[in-house]
């Protein structure tokens, strides 16, 4: 029997809950706040939806061992095809790559994407659920941390371009003076470079204000096929292109001063869409920010910018909402907050937000046509990307 | 654009304790021998997509997804996981190449269940940490009550379940990837330790180490790499409720919903005609009586007399479990569909040995999460 058929996928939904530390809210609570807003603006009922998709990040946070079972009700699976998608911090731009192929198969009409994240109950702190996440023979007996390994990732960035600190910086002060016009955000602040320079230094060359925080929070999307888009708006915003890409275990290995695997995501995802110039055919981008540096680095993984040129458009204004190419209108991870599969999620609701032209006032200049969001993930090791058109 | 089909199977065999092998070193067996099987493909150039299924707190690991691409063959190429069960991994992999821009994807699942030290704690993490954890006790206490109302509306009795595990684990005999064989008959079981009343000792399956890799392809390469290709006619996989409180506990609505969904796309109307046999998940021996109405295989309330008549032994006209089934092969954890899904694949191509069923062309296979999930999953598979 014929059931399936390559099929083009439209957004007609998002909706996002507040990011904040502390959120009374369970995860599943989170889930379905989320998910029911996206129903609202997509005009659907539960009972429309065919199937679901639910990224989640280490259920360590949780203490919930198969957490995508636990949440599955808050995100209004009851008795629907469910499964969950798991690439460490990736998974929030790849839980909608994911709600493609349940759609672009032709198996279903309509998905429910949903990013989900619950840091804060985590104590002392979730940072420890990342100690975890290392080899348990070759480096967790080192007392390695998140921070510790990003801080030579950062370090060789800098090393290898000749890039300041100062430089790096200014990401962050753009990031968080954008979260000022996101409702939800967590950090929206005016800072300055001094700031950022003069905060406590975690693990040099990492300091506190070049790191997003510890938030709780989810964000949801529906996805629908051609046909039924069609007849819920007149304003779909398509998925063009989708890419992922893992590098080997073996961080240790590799020269960490360029993501190869985000290219990799990137290429797969241009070459679906037919970008063959993507500075020039994106018009506005959520790259992944959990550091400051990580926005530059991602820009040259994506090849918006040519290696080491990043902080060179970023100082030029290139990246600003009314640049050339703005980059995290939405204040990224570093203003709007990091629940982690929810940040990546929220990031593909701005950019449909933004090429439909509902941003606000975080609205980028002139009329975006092709947007692109991207997450990183797992051991300095995971890159996805999603493209969207108007 | 056709079905997909299986072109390639690997599997290390499954074993109570595996001390001389690493998870990863279990991954690259299973993964080299259907590479293999599937024509000698080359991970690196000829696999379009890689999918794995793991959970965290069986891996011992957050984000167990970093340790996988290596031993794969898969590195810098597209690989993710789907933390869930092996048959959805299979659907995951089914819709890839649905869209059209994969030709050739690899399904990877593995469980090692004997590196937990503290496995049955593992499993009570599952339980809902406000309503449910707190009350303690060893999680499978909800197979117990389970079980209990099963035989209470079915009609089904404790003595068909044992049978199910004297038949199951004597079918294990004779399937060499099998940890549990053993002739056992019902007195047996009945006579075991109670466990969760009316779960005996016996009536629960043992966990198994062990990992199967699958190779599933487009029609239009399907032949290229394999003479036999084994056709994937449907796939359903559904997630009933997390809630314990508020779940149906007689029927298994999730693999009713997930068989209906599987039947549909490849045409079956009428499931105990059509079907030559069936791969069903038996974590626990009610199970595969529960899981056989909820496919349909027969009315509800007959799965035990049809156990008893010899309906689903091997030599029957509706085998269930050739391979020894959960209770006879071990649980492997997230592998345990891929299991059920292998022993469907070499029955179909007519490489299950001296446990070969005769004449089989269409066969089913069924999964379950385990307690305390209500999520299953069903394929259909054909060789022609």
């Amino acid at each position: 029997m014929e059931m399936f058929g390559k099929k083009r996928v439209a957004v007609i939904g998002a909706g996002m809950t507040l990011f904040r530390r502390n959120l009374k809210e369970t995860g599943k609570e989170l889930a379905w706040e989320a998910s029911s807003m996206a129903l609202d603006q997509a005009g659907l009922e539960l009972k429309d939806i065919q199937s679901v998709v639910m990224g989640t990040a280490p259920d360590a946070f949780d203490g919930v061992h198969m957490k995508g079972e636990y949440l599955a009700d808050g995100a209004g699976s009851w008795r629907k095809p469910y499964s969950r998608v798991f690439v460490g911090g990736g998974t929030g731009v790849f839980t909608i790559d994911a709600g493609w192929w349940h759609v672009a198969s032709g198996q279903f009409d309509t998905c429910l994407v949903v990013g989900e994240e619950k840091m804060s109950s985590c104590y002392p702190h979730p940072a420890y659920a990342f100690t975890t996440i290392f080899d348990p023979i070759y480096a967790r007996p080192l007392g390695v941390t998140l921070i510790w390994i990003f801080a030579l990732e950062m370090h060789r960035y800098m090393h290898v371009h000749g890039i300041k600190k100062e430089e790096i910086a200014r990401v962050s002060v753009k990031n968080k003076r954008n979260a000022l016009d996101h409702p939800c955000a967590q950090l929206g602040a005016n800072i300055t470079v001094e700031d950022v320079l003069n905060s406590e230094v975690m693990c040099w060359p990492v300091q506190r204000l070049d790191i997003s925080p510890t938030s709780d929070g989810a964000a949801a999307l529906i996805l629908a096929s051609e046909d039924v888009a069609k007849k819920l708006t007149d304003n779909p915003v398509w998925i063009d292109g989708v890419g992922w890409c893992i590098d080997s275990t073996f961080w240790t290995n590799r020269d960490l001063y360029f993501p190869q695997y985000v290219q990799g995501a990137a290429q797969m995802a241009y070459k679906m869409a037919g970008i063959k110039n993507p500075p020039k055919e994106i018009d506005v981008a959520e790259v992944y920010d959990p550091f400051d540096y990580k926005e530059l680095h991602h820009m040259e993984g994506l090849m918006l910018a040519r290696k080491g040129q990043a902080p060179k458009l970023t100082a030029e204004g290139v990246t600003q909402r009314d640049g050339d190419l703005p980059i995290n209108p939405s204040g990224g991870l570093l203003g709007v907050g990091n629940p982690i599969a929810a940040a990546g999620t929220m990031k593909c609701c701005e950019i449909f937000w933004q090429l439909r032209g509902e941003a606000g006032k975080r609205q980028v200049k002139g009329d975006p046509r092709t947007g692109l969001a991207q997450a990183w993930g797992d051991l300095m090791q995971y890159g996805s990307v999603v493209i969207m058109r108007s | 654009m056709r079905d997909a089909a299986i072109v390639g199977v690997g599997c290390t065999g499954f074993e109570s304790v595996t001390p001389d092998i690493s998870y990863k070193e279990m991954m690259f067996e299973a993964a080299t021998r259907a590479y293999q099987d599937a024509g000698n493909i080359s991970p690196r150039k000829d696999i379009d997509a890689f999918i794995s299924v793991a959970e965290d707190y069986w891996e011992g690991f957050s984000i167990f997804d970093e340790f996988v691409p290596d031993q794969l063959g898969a590195v810098l190429r597209h690989l993710f996981t789907v933390s869930g069960d092996s048959i959805i991994g299979l659907a995951t992999a089914n819709m890839l190449i649905k869209t059209g821009h994969f030709d050739v994807v690899a399904v990877e699942s593995h469980g090692k269940p004997s590196d937990i030290l503290t496995l049955y704690d593992v499993v009570s993490f599952a339980m809902d940490p406000i309503l449910n954890r707190p009350l303690g006790g060893h999680p499978f206490y909800v197979g117990g009550m389970e079980m209990n109302r099963f035989l209470c509306e079915t009609g089904n009795s404790k003595e068909q379940c044992a049978m199910v595990v004297a038949k199951n684990k004597g079918n294990a005999l004779a399937n060499p990837f099998a940890a549990y064989g053993a002739d056992t008959d019902v007195e047996d079981v009945l006579r075991s330790d109670p466990y969760f009343y009316p779960l005996n000792k016996l009536d629960i399956s043992q966990p198994s180490d062990g990992g199967v890799v699958i190779v599933l392809a487009s029609d239009e390469v399907a032949y290229k790499l394999n003479d036999n290709p084994i056709w994937l006619k449907g796939v359903g996989w559904i997630c009933d409720t997390p809630s314990l409180e508020t779940r149906c506990w007689s029927e298994a609505v999730y693999a009713r919903m997930a068989a209906d969904m599987a039947y549909k796309h490849a045409g079956i109307n009428t499931p105990s005609k059509e079907v030559d046999f069936a791969e069903v998940d038996d974590l626990f021996s009610y199970k595969e009586l529960q899981h056989m109405e909820a496919l349909r295989l027969c009315g509800k309330g007959q799965a035990g007399t049809l156990t008893e008549e010899g309906v689903t032994s091997l030599d029957g006209y509706l085998p269930v479990n050739p391979s020894g089934g959960m209770l006879g092969m071990g649980w492997p954890l997230e592998a345990s569909g891929m299991q059920r899904l292998l022993e469907v694949v070499l029955q179909l191509r007519g490489e299950a040995g001296s446990r070969q069923l005769s004449d089989v062309e269409v066969g089913v296979a069924q999964s379950w999460r385990g307690i305390p999930t209500a999520t299953g999953a069903v394929a259909v598979l054909s060789n022609c």
